[in-house]
């Protein structure tokens, strides 16, 4: 179906004259990346980096992992001598960053990397070169602290980094400004990576594909990348306030100067809770996703689940005081952050419903990323109702600091985000590698993986309801806690054999696995029209939507649009209501420039680490890189959809 | 004080008469904060019940895979009228849990000690937060009836107390689980926190907040007497230090106020008054070293002197090179000062 006419002057188009194998030959000599080394290092295709950013994410996840893993050795045993003190602190304050900053934020920025311009029927992501800068900055922002961590310069101040204890006076060194430092690496990225998928999202989702008909895993990106850009102006500001007053001698938050130790909390939480919701907001979509394919029905109750999502992401940031309960505020804004904060269950509690209704009447078939949504709507259920509990300030007070939350969450974090993910991938590594992950293996995972969680964390909400509370480095043997505290040792080394279990699965299914064909589950959404693993240029000819489920609605013909030259990068831009098509729009080619410009930057902010002047010195190659990097090419510009 | 609801008797198992624990309260405010949390226990258990059944439903009827098409459009509709109700259901239980939880704030708040529910007159102390101990001061208008000391709370049963909470490095927080919920000591701010004691005991405090190297070891010894018991306590502790009366004492006292000890630590009646570490005045009454890092035997007491940062690495008592018969005498001297 060709809904626009041909263009007489213009250059070879996909369409009437060019389909098939000759139509791939052109495309993916456009679209190409070119192989070895050179082009590993220029590519922007959003498949490759999004492939490789996952991965990356991944390596932390198990970095994070054995960190928590010693924490959890130490722990095991009242009054350990395993590990002292220092190196105790360096390692909950790692865990929690590298969790939070290098695996939690950045994995999910990755899979929507890869699998919105797939589910959204475009060829590329909006600002691919961004897309490599993003990962680069990512990558050396992870590197950075990861050395200082080995090299014993690891931040000691937790991940939340509390003034003034994180302060010039009381963490003197450098171990804080590698933490504050590597907070602004991860925050470029994460706010570059959310410029380019809302950008997408609005402006690249194929014809038909109307505000109404969009995946939900597409909302929940568009609504965590909204987030992201409203969220980390706040912790770059307090970080850069940080840095200023370890760096510079400034005093915002040193109050024998004027300065205000709550300011840290306030910006920091204000940008921590949403946060949260970041992570888990893209997890939320994965489950829609999955449970709509295996229970071979559209979701019960979609315009709910999109409200839902979106005044998640708006509540989200009215709750960051419920982190500050026991600070003193006066008690009638307490009041008002109490209500807040429990009416995140009303949207979260809907959505459970509304999966759970999408099972019951559908026909579901459990296979291994069902499971993980099952354990996820179990565990994340736990999660959600004991956050419940510490949103009442009285409870808080007793519970704030303490295993309890420590508990709560990693039930939400874990169970609402990783479980979740990891059924993602399972789902999706069919289209990332062409072959299926073992099924007996993922069962055996899941199993796993879910005993060994509940093992480790369910107990610790008895440990700290008997008054454990968090960032010990050791406990006295006579209050009571050394069973509990076993036993989340025990369950530890227990889900991380899960985890270990899951990788092997995965890199041996990416070698041997089974060959899966185009849409292996019999999926409802675009990523599933097009090869497994994708050719460079996704789609071939541009699909038309015509429902929310297009893969069923197009009972095996899926309507395209054609058009689009083959000569140049080329995308369709619709509009962003309707996805009417609106412009065709040139897309960039492979560069080595994100490169550069990443090492300039990780340059300018490893120096002002160690001399402030670093700022003014590292600008120069920076401004150098950027000016080559967006040097205007000329020609071509977008042009109109000829109707 | 109403009994703690049976959950909490299901929910202890083996644990429950804590030393540390919010479980097993001893306080007027930790026993309302523990019924609160029966309140929120059961909504929530109820909560948790229905969506599992849910689920269970959903994933056992999943085996008639075929299902009509009818049966599944009913089904939809089924669905939107339990969506409804459990709509209504979360708004009820969030509208209870939020009510539960503002009264039971606001209850504890009035019942304040200084709005006078209370006959008695409050005990007032100030409380300061440091790396990695407790200053404890209790007030009184009349200077000769103030205390000083350090890592250690006596309070009475059934009268209020009132702490004022201070920081003078960093954020700590003040927590004793039994007793009620925690307060941050923030420099540059400070907090107050009410506390009424009903049962007597011997509880554990310690630090909530992370206050940097050695937060797991900044513990607060808490003792809870019956009044005559505590009255005792206070008049021995506002008398200035026994002298010593030994040789070995005499010498230990010589030692430490001749030698780094005096620059740091004070002890009322003697020229010592170093402001920088815990008061040593009574310390052979106190329960424990180090802010709760080991019991206050004369060993572990010769140890610390010895080595200051073994058990405790980090803290900021240096290093002295006591020699084995002075610090003997020290320890002698020290143990005398009950």
């Amino acid at each position: 179906m060709s809904r626009r006419g041909e263009d007489p002057k213009a250059l070879p188009r996909d369409g009437r004259d060019l389909t098939g194998d000759a139509l791939h030959e052109r495309l993916s000599l456009t679209w190409h990346t070119s192989p070895g080394f050179w082009g590993w290092l220029t590519t922007v295709d959003h498949k490759l980096v999004g492939r490789r950013y996952i991965f990356t994410a991944l390596v932390f996840l198990i970095l994070g992992g054995i960190l928590a893993l010693i924490m959890r050795v130490q722990l095991a045993r009242p009054e350990s001598g395993l590990i002292s003190a220092d190196r105790y602190n360096q390692i909950f304050s790692m865990h929690g960053t590298t969790m939070m900053f290098l695996f939690a934020v950045p994995v999910m920025e990755a899979m929507a990397v890869y699998i919105i311009p797939l589910m959204l029927g475009t060829r590329n992501i909006a600002f691919p070169r961004l897309n490599a800068f993003s990962y680069w900055v990512f990558l050396f922002g992870g590197i950075m602290i990861w050395v200082a961590f080995l090299f014993n310069v690891g931040p000691e101040a937790g991940w939340f980094s509390y003034v003034p204890l994180a302060g010039p006076e009381y963490s003197p060194g450098k171990r804080t400004d590698f933490w504050a430092q590597m907070i602004t690496f991860t925050e470029v990225a994460a706010l570059a990576t959310s410029v380019e998928l809302v950008a997408t999202i609005m402006k690249q989702r194929a014809p038909g594909m109307s505000l109404n008909r969009v995946p939900l895993f597409a909302w929940g990106v568009l609504v965590t990348s909204l987030m992201v850009i409203f969220a980390m102006p706040a912790v770059m500001l307090s970080s850069s306030f940080l840095i200023a007053d370890r760096l510079v001698g400034t005093q915002f938050y040193n109050p024998t100067e004027g300065g205000d130790a709550l300011l840290w909390q306030h910006l920091f939480w204000f940008f921590g809770h949403p946060e949260v919701y970041i992570i888990f907001i893209p997890a939320l979509g994965f489950v829609s996703q999955i449970t709509e394919t295996f229970s071979r029905r559209p979701i019960f109750g979609y315009p709910v689940m999109v409200l839902a999502l979106v005044s998640i992401g708006i509540l989200a940031f009215g709750l960051w005081v419920h982190h500050m309960f026991a600070t003193g505020l006066p008690r009638l804004g307490y009041s008002f952050y109490t209500a807040a904060s429990m009416m995140i269950a009303l949207p979260s509690g809907v959505q459970i419903f509304c999966w759970i209704a999408t099972m019951w009447a559908g026909r579901p078939r459990f296979t291994v990323p069902m499971l993980w949504v099952i354990g996820f709507i179990i565990t994340f259920v736990i999660g959600g109702l004991t956050g419940v509990m510490v949103a009442s300030v009285p409870l808080d007070l007793q519970l704030h600091d303490t295993y309890f939350v420590v508990a709560h969450f990693h039930y939400v974090l874990i169970g609402g985000a990783v479980f979740p993910l990891l059924g993602a991938i399972t789902f999706w590594f069919p289209k990332f590698t062409g072959r299926m992950m073992d099924e007996t293996l993922g069962k055996l995972s899941f199993a796993i993986g879910f005993i060994g969680f509940h093992l480790t964390f369910f107990p610790m909400h008895f440990t700290g309801l008997m008054g454990m509370p968090r960032r010990v480095y050791t406990y006295p043997s006579d209050i009571g806690w050394n069973m509990l505290n076993m036993i989340s040792s025990i369950g530890a080394f227990i889900f991380a054999s899960a985890l270990l279990l899951f990788m092997i699965n995965a890199l041996v299914s990416y070698r041997k696995g089974l060959l899966s064909g185009s849409n292996p589950w019999e999926a409802s959404s675009l990523e599933w029209a097009v090869p497994s693993p994708p050719p460079p240029y996704n789609f071939a000819h541009i699909p038309v939507v015509e429902g929310r489920t297009p893969l069923w609605d197009a009972g095996g013909t899926l309507s395209v649009v054609s058009g689009l030259r083959v000569e140049d990068r080329e995308l369709l831009l619709t509009t962003a209501i309707d996805a009417e098509p609106d412009v065709r729009e040139p897309s960039p080619l492979p560069t080595i420039w994100p490169l550069l410009a990443a090492i300039a930057v990780t340059a300018l902010f490893i120096g002002s680490i160690f001399n402030p002047w670093a700022i003014v010195w590292g600008a120069i190659p920076l401004a150098a890189t950027l000016t080559v990097w967006f040097w205007p090419k000329g020609p071509p510009e977008a042009e109109p959809v000829i109707e | 004080m109403r009994r703690p609801p049976l959950l909490v008797a299901a929910l202890l198992l083996g644990g429950c008469s804590g030393e540390q624990s919010a479980l097993d309260p001893a306080g007027v405010h930790s026993g309302a904060v523990l019924h609160l949390f029966g309140l929120f226990f059961w909504i929530c258990l109820l909560a948790f019940a229905l969506v599992i059944a849910f689920l269970a439903v959903a994933m056992l009827q999943a085996r008639r895979v075929d299902a009509a098409q009818s049966e599944r459009t009913e089904h939809d509709a089924i669905a939107s009228r339990l969506l409804r109700g459990w709509i209504v259901f979360i708004i009820v239980g969030l509208l209870i849990l939020t009510l539960g939880s503002y009264f039971t704030d606001r209850n504890l708040a009035l019942a304040a000690p200084d709005t006078g529910q209370s006959n008695r007159v409050p005990i007032r102390i100030k409380l300061t937060g440091q790396q990695w101990w407790w200053q404890v001061e209790y007030e009184d208008p009349n200077a000769s009836q103030q205390i000083r000391t350090a890592n250690e709370l006596h309070l009475p049963v059934g009268v209020p107390v009132h702490i004022r909470l201070e920081s003078i490095d960093v954020i700590h927080s003040f927590w004793v689980p039994n007793l009620a919920g925690k307060q941050d000591m923030i420099p540059g701010r400070h907090n107050d926190i009410e506390l009424l004691p009903t049962r007597a005991g011997h509880y554990r405090s310690q630090c909530a907040e992370f206050c940097g190297l050695q937060h797991a070891h900044m513990a607060l010894d808490v003792v809870i007497e019956p009044m005559a018991d505590w009255l005792k306590w206070r008049a021995q502790s506002i008398q200035p230090a026994k002298a010593p009366a030994g040789a070995e004492e005499k010498a230990g006292y010589a030692y430490f106020m001749e030698h780094q000890c005096s620059a740091c630590h004070s002890i009322t009646g003697t020229p010592a008054f170093g402001t920088v570490g815990p008061d040593l005045t009574h310390f052979a009454s106190r329960p424990s070293i180090g802010a709760g890092t080991m019991p206050n035997t004369r060993g572990h007491l010769e140890a610390w002197i010895a080595n200051p940062q073994g058990v405790k690495e980090g803290n900021h008592m240096p290093y002295l090179a006591v020699p084995p018969d002075k610090l003997h005498a020290l320890g002698a001297y020290l143990r005398s000062l009950s």
